[in-house]
């Protein structure tokens, strides 16, 4: 049976989940030789749940995630090296070596963040979807948190409004069992996560979250709902933490066995004999791609290396904006390449035309015009 | 000019600003079809529509944090907090994310949102509804923070905020509203961080902000007829302070009193009479006195409300201090 996937996408999901794979093993091993330091979260065994979703939407919908976020921006194509740079703490990453591991920012390629407070992203991605629909736009934002998260106020809260205001956001879950070293079941009365958008009445689907291709297939069609005005959608992705909470979580707290077990489910080689079966590529194909990311992540480690520290007037910058001050775009300082810059209507341009609650509006033009109800 | 209440030119601002710039919206809870709680918004909804008067569910932190996410990606949200007292349910999206989103972003981002809202001791409401929370915001890196006393003001820092490129946390004063004061038609904007001299004097300096400066009007016109030339500071912006009208009242007058209606410990006037000791230290011919809230939480009954928070009898009492005045 021929497969319904090209080629093209196929490898291409692939590579980045590759490259985050290896990304992270280099960046446990940095971490373990001093140069990162503070908190880093891993995403190994997760690349799927970044791969796939960002592969079923367009490059210029929003995206944002929570405090393990160095998977997203690579899977949207974020420059490794300026990631590197970012956990170095040199003024070559993304955010100037500001932010580190926990805020990895990359607005060329509209990713909104990383955020270090559980669940804290949550209304963020609503209120973007909410400007989405104030200008008349059909994009999407794709919103990361963790199963703890779904505990926080934030998460009901939001649920609520994005729900009833039917916001284009797609909020995905990923359910790795385990907030920090506590397994969900032991603090959640709803361990399934996506069984709580019926309280909203919303949409809530479970997706195989070690399946790269489950995921591309969910967003694609939680994409569609949402660009068609229909309201959020929940998806909880099933999936698993190969890691730590942290590089420096032991994991004392789950059997060997479990690990064993969920490491038979790893996305990445599912991929390849997928493709592999379906006779898309060959097994040279795929070590030439191998080899490429692994130069590449060579490469990142050497620029985040080489790069200096942020120079200590950088204290006193990006704290508040000064009257006429231009935002920074750092593809362009650092590498010094022409990048897309977000631009949004002025407000002379801008028609508002949505109606946030329409019976009603509609009811109060027909008492202006004098009309009974 | 027009004589208006201090909503009512609130009210004007946020008009001329939505109807300036299609960006802007507000959002709060009983904002639209309530009119607003205190009337800020009074007959909004009905000019502008249910997307750009949002009236939000009881979900502090959750239409805060939704303000936040729109922001991030150019429009301009005014967030009406019902009370600031509620906003404390918020605090994290105002403190983690909206004045730090530049900063971690390196640069990247900007969050030209506004949060306003009364703050300030209420008629009788007790502990959790009477309370000056300013300085908890002023603490912060990445907000200003501005507390308008008259109509005029209120107005033109309202326009300014929402024009500015950062996040603005506006308190008003709940016992504010209904006070009336001339006020600028149309293009009326006053500076953020720009603090005012309502009245000038010789002898001694009060600096305060907000509701308080009424008192300080008060035991002003008393002291005058004692023969005491008062001048009178409203800082209007607490963060960030101006510094250079702080040190030209107190080098001018060379005592100062500073009047605040919240908490002692940790309060602004703590860091007016930092600056003032580090850097006008020879100009001082008194040491500072503050008078502020007491340092309990607020009561019901009505005498150990009203005793608890600064007076014009406990403004004169300090001024006569720093004057050496004493029993006089």
């Amino acid at each position: 049976m021929a497969s319904q996937y090209s080629k093209e996408l196929l490898l291409t999901m692939y590579r980045k989940m590759y490259l985050i794979r290896r990304f992270e093993e280099r960046t446990d091993q940095q971490y373990k030789q001093g140069k990162i330091a503070g908190f880093c979260h891993l995403y190994i065994g997760q690349e799927a749940v970044a791969v796939g979703p960002n592969e079923a939407i367009r490059p210029d919908d929003y995206m944002l995630s929570a405090y393990r976020d160095h998977g997203q921006p690579l899977a949207r194509g974020s420059d490794p090296g300026m990631v590197m740079a970012e956990l170095f703490g040199r003024s070559t990453g993304y955010s100037k070596g500001k932010g580190g591991s926990m805020h990895i920012f990359d607005i060329e390629h509209h990713f909104y963040g990383g955020y270090g407070i559980v669940g804290a992203q949550i209304p963020l991605a609503a209120g973007m979807a909410f400007a989405s629909r104030y200008r008349n736009e059909d994009r999407v934002t794709v919103c990361y948190f963790g199963d703890a998260a779904a505990n926080q106020g934030s998460f009901h809260e939001t649920f609520n409004m994005a729900a009833k205001w039917k916001l284009p956001v797609i909020y995905i879950c990923e359910n790795n069992r385990y907030g920090m070293g506590t397994a969900i079941g032991r603090v959640a009365a709803v361990p399934e996560i996506h069984k709580r958008a019926a309280a909203y009445n919303m949409r809530g689907e479970a997706v195989d979250g070690m399946d790269c291709l489950k995921m591309y297939e969910a967003v694609k069609d939680a994409a569609e709902y949402c660009r068609a005005g229909k309201g959020p959608v929940l998806l909880e992705a099933n999936t698993y933490r190969f890691r730590g909470h942290s590089v420096v979580d032991p994991a004392s707290y789950r059997k060997k066995e479990e690990v064993e077990e969920e490491r038979k489910n790893d996305p990445i080689p599912k991929l390849r004999e997928y493709t592999l079966k379906k006779k898309l590529a060959t097994e040279a194909e795929f070590e030439a791609i191998d080899e490429e990311v692994k130069a590449q992540v060579d490469a990142a480690v050497k620029f985040a290396d080489e790069s200096p520290e942020p120079s200590l007037d950088e204290l006193w910058r990006d704290t508040i904006v000064e009257p006429g001050e231009e935002d920074v775009r750092p593809r362009e300082r650092v590498l010094g390449m022409k990048v897309k810059w977000p631009s949004y209507p002025s407000g002379q341009e801008l028609k508002v035309t949505w109606d946030l609650e329409p019976r009603e509006h509609a009811e109060r033009e027909d008492k202006k015009a004098g009309l009974a109800r | 000019m027009a004589e208006l209440m201090y909503r009512e030119a609130l009210n004007q601002a946020l008009a001329e600003e939505m109807e300036r710039d299609a960006n802007v919206f507000l959002i709060g809870e009983e904002v639209g079809r309530y009119n607003g709680a205190f009337k800020v918004s009074l007959g909004l909804l009905d000019r502008f529509g249910s997307a750009r008067i949002i009236d939000a569910p009881i979900s502090e932190l959750g239409f805060a944090g939704l303000g936040v996410g729109a922001a991030m990606v150019g429009l301009r949200p005014v967030v009406e907090m019902m009370t600031w007292n509620f906003a404390i349910l918020a605090m994290d999206q105002i403190v983690n994310n909206a004045a730090k989103l530049r900063h971690m972003s390196g640069g990247q981002l900007r969050c030209p949102i506004v949060f306003r809202g009364p703050g300030g001791a209420g008629g009788r409401l007790s502990s959790q509804h009477s309370q000056a929370l300013e300085a908890n915001y002023a603490h912060f890196p990445g907000l200003k923070v501005i507390a308008p006393a008259t109509p005029a003001d209120a107005k033109g820092m309202l326009k300014s905020a929402i024009r500015d490129e950062n996040p603005v946390i506006m308190f008003e004063g709940e016992r504010l509203y209904a006070i009336k004061g001339e006020v600028p038609e149309g293009e009326h904007v006053v500076p953020i961080g720009k603090a005012d001299v309502k009245r000038e004097g010789k002898d001694v300096s009060i600096i305060t902000w907000s509701r308080m400066y009424y008192f300080c009007e008060e035991a002003a016109k008393q002291l005058e007829q004692e023969g005491i030339s008062v001048e009178i500071l409203d800082l209007r912006t607490l963060r960030p302070l101006d510094e250079e009208a702080i040190l030209a009242t107190v080098r001018k007058t060379n005592r100062v009193v500073i009047v605040e209606e919240g908490w002692a410990l940790a309060g602004v006037g703590a860091s007016v009479v930092d600056i003032i000791q580090s850097k006008a230290f020879d100009d001082l011919d008194a040491p500072v006195v503050r008078v502020t809230g007491l340092d309990v939480n607020m009561s019901y009954a009505a005498n150990l409300e009203n005793a608890t928070q600064p007076d014009a009898p406990k403004i004169i009492d300090a001024v006569k201090k720093v004057l050496y005045r004493e029993g006089a």
